[in-house]
């Protein structure tokens, strides 16, 4: 998926982990995503963020909610399908107004070639809006350091739950081979 | 191999009186507490600042302990919840056993069966061991405990030993009077908070 030359490649899981220094996350959880790869990798290689691979992201919600019980803040990295196992968690989240900061990367959108992929994308932010969550959507990559601390500071200084969708413009279709009977 | 099934009829331990003596020798440990029975036997044994209630979020109160776990390496933090929660969150004994926190004690009231919704019986009396479950996750090390010798021998353990640990409590399946802690979210949200950060809460 990444570009042969590594100049070329984007900066923004840079400047998203800018944000998350500006604005002191020490907790980060993720269940893995092709989109995220680097963005985790600058995490986990900084000795002041804890970061956690989860099984499901539920556990993140939870594991967050705790966090800020315990005065850190954090962020939740996940794929789109990752929003519908989380659900019943977010109520937690709504009903106690607990802060959450969450990077969406999108699949079923911008050019998908995975059908399975297609109905939780396309459900995505209706899903998280009906469970009280804001959504502020990403589909340019010179726009996502803004939207991430834009989202930072109305989940930590308004006491929000807040997701940024990253368009699947931004991050790229998985390629897959065509299939014989599709030629 | 067939386990021996047990029937929770069989159990001596009371979960009011387990969840009590547990706590009697708490001193700052933060306590989070399962939605369900836990959540009221956490209060019968005294409401206290320190205590965050879940009355939803159910399969979370593991994770919602470790994310307080990792926030607060220096407090000990027991998560107080039940078999059928346990279950729902079963990935996170995973989780927990690759980033084994030192300071996490996570104690299963486990009655067998689902006590909230008309005492149907659940995995753990049909076979399913969880404390063999935490310990191939990785737990520092896990435990059944079915007599009041066997508790009182772990008890101090909670307090001691680095985590992350892990107890099924096998309690008698019986009803207990509902004892209703305090409910409204954004105040047991700050009232913790308060307790625990100061004037870094708000």
């Amino acid at each position: 998926m990444a570009p042969d030359d590594p100049a070329a490649l984007p900066d923004w899981p840079e400047q998203i982990y800018q944000v998350f220094q500006d604005v002191g996350i020490r907790q980060v959880a993720y269940v893995p995503d092709a989109g995220h790869m680097r963005l985790i990798d600058l995490c986990a290689r900084d000795g002041n963020i804890r970061t956690v691979a989860l099984t499901t992201e539920e556990e993140g919600v939870a594991m967050l909610a705790g966090a800020w019980l315990g005065g850190q803040r954090g962020a939740l990295l996940m794929q789109s399908s990752g929003v519908g196992n989380c659900i019943n968690m977010f109520s937690m989240i709504q009903e106690c107004r607990f802060p959450l900061l969450t990077i969406v990367t999108m699949r079923g959108q911008w050019g998908e070639a995975n059908p399975w992929q297609v109905p939780m994308g396309r459900a995505t932010p209706a899903a998280l809006e009906s469970v009280g969550v804001i959504v502020h959507n990403v589909d340019e990559a010179r726009r996502v350091p803004e939207t991430v601390a834009a989202a930072a500071r109305l989940a930590f200084q308004s006491t929000r739950a807040v997701a940024v969708l990253i368009g699947q413009r931004i991050i790229g279709s998985k390629k897959f081979e065509t299939r014989k009977s599709d030629t | 191999m067939t386990r021996d099934i047990r029937d929770a009829r069989t159990f001596v331990l009371n979960r009011r009186e387990v969840v009590a003596a547990v706590l009697r020798s708490r001193g700052e440990t933060l306590v989070v507490s399962g939605l369900g029975s836990p959540t009221y036997d956490v209060a019968a044994a005294g409401d206290h600042h320190g205590n965050f209630y879940l009355w939803g979020a159910m399969g979370g109160a593991a994770m919602v302990g470790f994310g307080l776990a990792l926030a607060q390496p220096s407090r000990r933090v027991l998560v107080v919840t039940g078999d059928g929660e346990m279950l729902m969150g079963l990935g996170s004994l995973a989780t927990i056993g690759v980033e084994r926190p030192a300071n996490l004690v996570i104690a299963v009231i486990d009655n067998q069966h689902y006590g909230e919704t008309g005492m149907q019986l659940g995995h753990t009396g049909r076979g399913v061991d969880l404390a063999a479950i935490a310990r191939a996750a990785n737990f520092a090390a896990a435990t059944t405990i079915e007599t009041r010798d066997e508790l009182d021998e772990w008890i101090p353990r909670v307090y001691r030993d680095p985590g992350p640990l892990f107890a099924a409590i096998k309690v008698v399946a019986a009803p207990v009077p509902m004892e209703v802690p305090l409910i409204d979210g954004p105040h047991l949200k700050n009232r913790f908070r308060q307790a625990l950060l100061d004037d870094k809460a708000f």
